[in-house]
């Protein structure tokens, strides 16, 4: 038994030895600070859109705060993470990274001191980044102005709070693959690929999470969850009533509309307010290889297009105010199993967003897309419908967008779960959505995060 | 036929539920406080509360506030007896053309009731969804620290009071 | 011609088609009144134009006092203003006098509220017309005590005698006969003993305002009301092709549909019903024809390529003499909207032949002509009454709302009808603050001195305001349409788009250039301060860059080009509250900037600074602190001043940062603050203050467009010390600031 319970030491002290060696990370010496004007200006200029592209201002910003200074809560189903001050300050940010220290963070999620980084950083892409666009980056980073910020500590659950944790997850989790050219497709596809799966890291919220909050890597792309929204799938499961061709997708990312799509909303936004800034064949190179994930032959996208059109337009022109145009198209009246929560569903609608979301009328260009196209109304979860309702759409000030008001002091819980019902009922040919109660109430506790930081 | 109550009177109406607030306050009620802006909800200037919440009286039926209390700026004070905030918008000569601002009166009253020792930033940012043409922000803003003030030093006395019992 | 006989002609045509003029009894022709053959004498303000001292001043029976004015309150708080100057010159208390604005009914025809002219107009008038019926008051009284008038004196609505008799005015009317003309020269009171002017008495309008009261045309509930909805064409150049209405006759609440050519609009009992019948009606509505709309990225170069007329405003001396240094710039303005709150709302009633018209345009007079045009009605049947609006800021879709309820009111006769705009059609429709281009070019001499200044500038007209019904909008979309009349023109001093083209610096060698283009690609008119916004921005910008060629502060080098006194003072006390240093260093990304204009070159100085910070990585530009210094004349109420400066800062901070029509080929784009963003409150300044120079005894200058020019270029200055970045094309919004200064 004494030798048994030796063995067992053993082992584990030899395992726990073999685990630290196999994690532990030596510190890399401070660098004396550096000046922005010892950059090439044109390895800087690289880096601004290799930055905007994997969009490191989104997280690594909170709200009202100064840009890449960090304190940008994440909320996880482990605890809540801050973002880290990412300006080359020397105390407080990264001004004395070295671009070892930078590329070692990078690839494998290691801070300069040697601590490991919580995977909500997603270093799992960015080994996918090339050497030489990481040394742009961190000359882009290195040349920003210096923000004190001191960084806020995690708020894990335990024991998720001991590091060591990010380590053995790594071990489990971060993968050093290398990306090999696809000869069959082209350049484009190509270089999309590259952005779309590293730096862009577009699976951190698009592609569905284990129990232990990593990615899927059977599922890419399938559909996943960021900040409490449902990241649509990108894949051929889709619940998009139109499959995106890729001109499409490069108008959302582009321009923050399509007009079969709709409306950029929810944490996408700051991700194409972005891509409205990088060179236009990086957005068209992401589009191509997104819009190859649904894996949709052209006459299939036109007879789905057509099919759609036809569904949402449908549902429009005989909405009840449009009543009008009666004399024209027959009027659907309401389901048949209308019951009272979908009549007040459908009055509230008429009253509320009608104004707006009706087809036709004299402004054909600030209307939005009819709802019977959006992804949202067909999507598999009501939280994106009921993240829009309570806190609407806002561009940045100062910038021309869509906007929708909130409804959130407007409507009580019952109604808005009512109008949630009435629009998937309405508008789409999917079951009716469950669970709209707790979502809401979980949409309500927290604070909206949508807003540009 | 939908009741509603408003500045604590009921009122039963015979429009279609459909109808926005806006348009029954104006015209059935004769109310001109909220004013119609934009009908879209962008700009505030048809801001009642609803209970607590301020809102776009433009965008929300009346079938949604069956039951619920609705205040517009009618219900806060006359010219003769004006309300801690008419009080202060009229102290600091906050309007110029003032269409903007009975919204804008009831959406700072909704924020004083909830917290009355708002600090400025808080004012700008709930302030946010109301817009106003004429540029009488600093004013409005002026106000509405005037009358949290008011409302402050009003709330402390009854506080105190409520203490001693 | 001259005014007058220019009035002459209409009186005669008036008694030709027999007109109703007895009713309109004090405001006929002023020549009547007057010896006939001597030349009349100069009047100040408007009396000049309406001499008779009842067109501006009644007292009945009673000694309840009128006041009439036809400039009409736009939110700039001029009622107050002229209750003010009516009680001190009367001594009365401001709560005893009743105020008329403008109706074409009861008021003298003071033509548009515009351009800053309503305190010299008829602010100027008011005065000298009070004045002198305290005057006859006295004279009156001195008669009844039989006492030299020296020994009266007026007080609170009556005079006291020396012996201490008092006689209420009320017991003097009997007596006085204000059916006279005014007389030059009359004395007024003394500045010193002001107790009404000078202070900041409470305007008479807020009170209404922040209760609910009936304040707003928006507000007018006659009885039997009905509303009104117009559909307007998808673009300008769009056709009414077919329309099946018989769906929308049959809405509930829907009472007529009405259709003349392309105008289309609903009657309904209802408002929502209105809306949603004009919604149904526009669904149903076939249109054809294209806009074709010049490409939004190069509209400079398209309005600089159109046909131009050439006007030389100022040549001095030679140019091509400076040995110095020189520089040149091009600076860009984009078409801009007013952008009211409350979009724009006329209320018209068709009774008994006669067309009544509550609106809110700034010149009910000009709006009762051009309705009388497009109606073919005698003028004498048109009635325009000015009722409050949403504020203006320039000619908006007022004028065109009260020619859409006049016409849907024709076609349902007796019925008042209420017609507002939509916010769609506001931000599509109204006349936009024209797009327009600088180019300046200067050089320095050996001292540091501007020696040479050359300075272009293109632009469209800023004003198709009814002056004839082809510039109300529905006119355009009947089946008779009525010609749009050719634009012309403001001539200088005043100026249009070359308003305030003419430097106030003292350039030895000058040469400055309009070229006023009369095709407009998108329908313009006037936005506060016309073209003086684009020029003073253009100038003041230049200023700095000069002032920097010269390795000067900025303040020290506009001083130095300065010789008027009531300049330099507003530029050393803006910059003295400010605490202006030369050279100071500031923290990254701050940046702080200094501009002046005297509005018009004749009217109210105001100087402005201010800082700013701007975050590098957005682009995002945030006003801090803002001082400003004016100088508007006599004060009348100082608050006024302060609010209107205060206004206009935030609103010219909005046009400056933010603002830009937007249009594709087809169609306009901004049709909502989604797609038209304005200045919201996170974006506002920390701190305004508002400076005043008081000159006790001088004319009154006008404020309400005094501070935009200024507070422009005092932005973009502060901006470009901010950044290293001079940026010269409006507006410096975000994307355009971050990607002037680069990554």
């Amino acid at each position: 038994m004494r030798r048994f319970l030796f063995g067992l030491i053993g082992i584990l002290v030899v395992a726990v030895i073999g685990f630290v060696a196999l994690t532990w990370r030596s510190e890399l010496p401070p660098m004396a600070p550096r000046a922005a004007a010892s950059f090439d200006p044109a390895l800087v200029a690289k880096g601004a859109d290799l930055a905007a592209i994997g969009s490191c201002d989104v997280c690594h910003t909170k709200p009202g705060g100064r840009t890449y200074a960090g304190g940008y809560p994440l909320e996880t189903p482990f605890g809540v993470l801050y973002s880290t001050n990412i300006t080359p300050d020397p105390d407080t940010g990264i001004g004395a990274w070295s671009q070892a220290a930078f590329t070692r963070a990078m690839r494998e999620g290691v801070d300069r001191r040697g601590r490991h980084l919580y995977p909500a950083f997603p270093y799992d892409h960015f080994t996918l980044t090339t050497d030489s666009d990481i040394a742009a980056i961190y000359a882009f980073m290195m040349t920003r102005q210096p923000v004190s910020a001191r960084n806020e500590d995690a708020r894990l659950n335990f024991p998720l709070n001991f590091r060591i944790f990010a380590a053995g997850w790594k071990l489990l989790f971060l993968h050093h693959d290398e990306l090999k050219p696809e000869p069959s497709r082209d350049a484009a596809w190509n270089r999309g690929r590259y952005l779309v799966t590293g730096l862009g890291h577009c699976g951190a919220c698009h592609t569905p999470r284990n129990s232990l909050g990593a990615e899927k890597r059977h599922r890419p792309f399938a559909g996943g969850d960021g900040r409490n929204w449902y990241s649509p799938a990108l894949d051929a499961s889709s619940p998009s009533p139109i499959p995106w061709s890729a001109e499409q997708v490069f108008n959302y990312l582009r321009h923050d509309f399509d007009p079969l799509h709709g409306q950029v909303a929810g944490p996408m936004a700051p991700v194409n307010h972005n891509l409205a800034r990088v060179p236009e064949a990086d957005v068209r190179a992401i589009a191509a290889y997104t819009a190859s994930l649904n894996d949709t032959d052209a006459a299939t996208q036109q007879r789905q297009t057509q099919t759609a059109l036809a569904f949402a337009r449908d549902r429009e022109a005989t909405l009840p105010i449009m009543r009008a145009s009666t004399a024209t198209t027959p009027r659907q009246p309401e389901p048949p199993d209308a019951s009272a929560q979908s009549k007040e569903g459908a009055a509230i609608f008429a009253g509320a967003c009608a104004t707006c979301h009706h087809g036709g009328g004299e402004w054909p260009s600030t209307r939005p897309v009819p709802l019977g196209l959006s992804t949202t109304v067909h999507g598999p979860d009501a939280r994106n419908l009921l993240h829009i309702v309570v806190d609407g759409i806002h561009p940045r000030p100062g910038e021309s967008g869509k906007i929708m008001p909130g409804f959130a002091g407007a409507l009580t819980d019952a109604q808005i779960v009512a109008l949630a019902g009435y629009v998937r009922s309405r508008f789409s040919d999917k079951p009716a959505w469950t669970g709209m109660a707790e979502a809401l109430q979980q949409i309500r506790r927290r604070p909206a995060v949508t807003e540009a930081p | 036929m939908t009741e509603l109550i408003v500045n604590g009177e009921r009122h039963t109406v015979d429009v279609d539920p459909a109808t926005p607030l806006l348009y029954v306050l104006r015209n059935e009620l004769k109310l001109n406080g909220a004013k119609f802006g934009c009908g879209l909800g962008q700009c505030g200037a048809c801001t009642v509360m609803l209970d607590s919440d301020p809102v776009f009286a433009c965008l929300i039926p009346i079938v949604a506030v069956d039951g619920r209390r609705v205040r517009t700026v009618e219900g806060l004070g006359t010219a003769e007896h004006p309300g801690p905030v008419q009080r202060a918008f009229m102290d600091e000569q906050a309007a110029q053309c003032g269409y903007c601002i009975p919204g804008m009166i009831m959406r700072a009253q909704a924020l004083l009731e909830r917290k009355a020792g708002a600090s400025e930033d808080d004012i700008r940012q709930h302030m946010e969804p109301n817009l106003c043409r004429c540029g009488t922000h600093m004013r409005i803003l002026a106000a509405v620290k005037r009358a949290a003030v008011t409302m402050r030093s009003a709330e402390k006395p009854s506080r105190q009071r409520e203490a001693g019992r | 011609m001259n005014p007058h006989t220019q009035t002459k002609l209409s009186r005669r045509r008036l008694l030709q088609t027999g007109g109703a003029l007895a009713v309109y009894f004090s405001l006929r022709d002023p020549l009547d009144a007057l010896a006939q053959g001597a030349p009349p004498p100069k009047l100040p303000g408007s009396l000049d134009k309406f001499p008779l001292l009842d067109s501006w001043i009644k007292i009945d029976a009673n000694g309840a006092i009128t006041v009439f004015t036809g400039k009409a309150e736009l939110g700039q708080g001029i009622k107050t203003a002229f209750i003010q100057l009516a009680a001190e010159e009367l001594s009365v208390e401001p709560g005893d006098l009743t105020l008329v604005t403008a109706d074409t009914g009861r008021t003298p025809n003071e033509g548009y509220t515009a351009g800053s002219h309503s305190m010299k107009d008829s602010g100027t008038a008011i005065q000298n017309a009070a004045a002198q019926v305290r005057g006859l008051l006295l004279d009156l009284a001195a008669t009844r005590f039989n006492m030299p008038r020296e020994q009266l004196k007026p007080q609170r609505g009556t005079v006291v005698a020396a012996d201490g008799r008092v006689l209420r005015y009320a017991e003097l009317v009997a007596g006085l006969d204000l059916h006279r003309p005014a007389v030059p020269g009359a004395p007024k009171a003394d500045p010193k003993t002001y107790t009404v002017i000078g202070k900041p008495l409470p305007r008479v309008d807020i009170p209404a305002k922040v209760t609910g009261g009936l304040a707003y045309v928006q507000d007018m509930r006659p009885d039997g009301l009905v509303h009104a909805r117009v559909v307007r064409p998808p673009n300008p150049a769009a056709k009414l092709k077919a329309l099946d209405s018989q769906p929308v006759e049959q809405m509930p609440g829907v009472i007529k549909v009405v259709r003349d050519g392309s105008f289309l609009a609903v009657v309904a009992a209802g408002e929502f019903q209105a809306i949603q019948a004009m919604n149904a009606l526009s669904s149903l509505a076939q249109w054809e024809g294209q806009a074709n709309l010049p490409k939004q990225a190069n509209i400079s170069d398209v309005i600089r390529a159109l046909p131009a007329q050439d006007t030389v405003i100022l040549n001095q001396g030679s140019l091509g003499q400076a040995s110095g240094r020189a520089l040149k710039a091009t600076y860009h303005r984009p078409y801009q909207m007013h952008g009211a709150i409350g979009p724009s709302c006329a209320l018209a009633q068709f009774k008994d032949g006669t067309m009544t018209v509550w609106t809110h345009s700034q010149g009910v007079y000009p709006l009762r002509d051009s309705l009388a045009e497009l109606l073919r009605m005698p003028k004498e049947q048109v009635h325009c009454i000015h009722t409050e609006g949403s504020g203006c800021y320039g000619h908006n879709g007022a004028d065109d709302a009260a020619a859409d309820a006049a016409l849907i009111a024709r076609a349902v006769p007796d019925r008042p009808v209420r017609v507002q705009w939509m916010r769609e059609q506001e931000h599509g429709w109204e006349p936009y603050g024209p797009a327009m281009v600088t180019e300046v070019q200067a050089a320095l001499d050996a001292d540091g001195k501007i020696a040479d200044w050359q300075y272009e500038v293109w632009s469209n007209t800023h004003s198709t305001r009814p002056g004839g019904a082809g510039n109300l909008l529905a006119a355009l979309h009947l089946a008779q349409p009525f010609a749009q009349p050719a634009p012309t023109p403001i001539p200088q001093p005043e100026g249009g788009g070359d308003r305030n083209g003419i430097p106030l610096y003292a350039v030895p060698n000058a040469r400055v250039t309009s070229h006023f283009i009369p095709a407009m690609p998108v329908r313009v008119s006037a936005m506060r301060g016309l073209g003086a916004y684009m020029n003073v921005f253009s100038i003041e910008s230049f200023m700095d860059e000069m002032a920097a060629l010269a390795g000067t502060d900025p303040v020290e080098f506009r001083l130095r080009h300065l010789e008027d006194t009531r300049a330099r003072d507003v530029i050393a006390l803006a910059a003295k509250e400010f605490g202006w240093k030369p050279n100071e260093p500031l923290p990254k990304g701050r940046g702080r900037g200094f501009a002046f204009a005297r509005y018009k070159n004749l009217a109210g100085y105001a100087a402005i600074a201010l800082d700013v910070e701007v975050e590098r990585e957005t682009g995002v530009v945030q006003i801090g602190r803002v001082v400003a210094a004016v100088d508007s004349g006599q004060v009348v109420n100082p608050d006024g001043i302060r609010n209107q400066i205060e206004g206009a800062i935030v609103q010219s901070a909005s046009w400056t940062l933010y603002e830009s029509v937007g249009y594709s080929e087809r169609e306009i784009t901004s049709r909502d603050w989604g797609s038209y963003p304005i200045l919201r409150f996170p974006a506002m300044p920390s701190k305004i203050d508002v400076h005043i120079i008081d000159r006790p005894g001088q004319p009154f200058l006008g404020t309400g467009e005094a501070g935009q020019g200024p507070a422009s270029a005092a932005i973009a200055n502060a901006v470009a010390s901010a950044t290293g970045v001079r940026m010269r094309s409006l507006p410096l919004s975000p994307a355009r600031v971050k990607a002037a200064i680069g990554i």
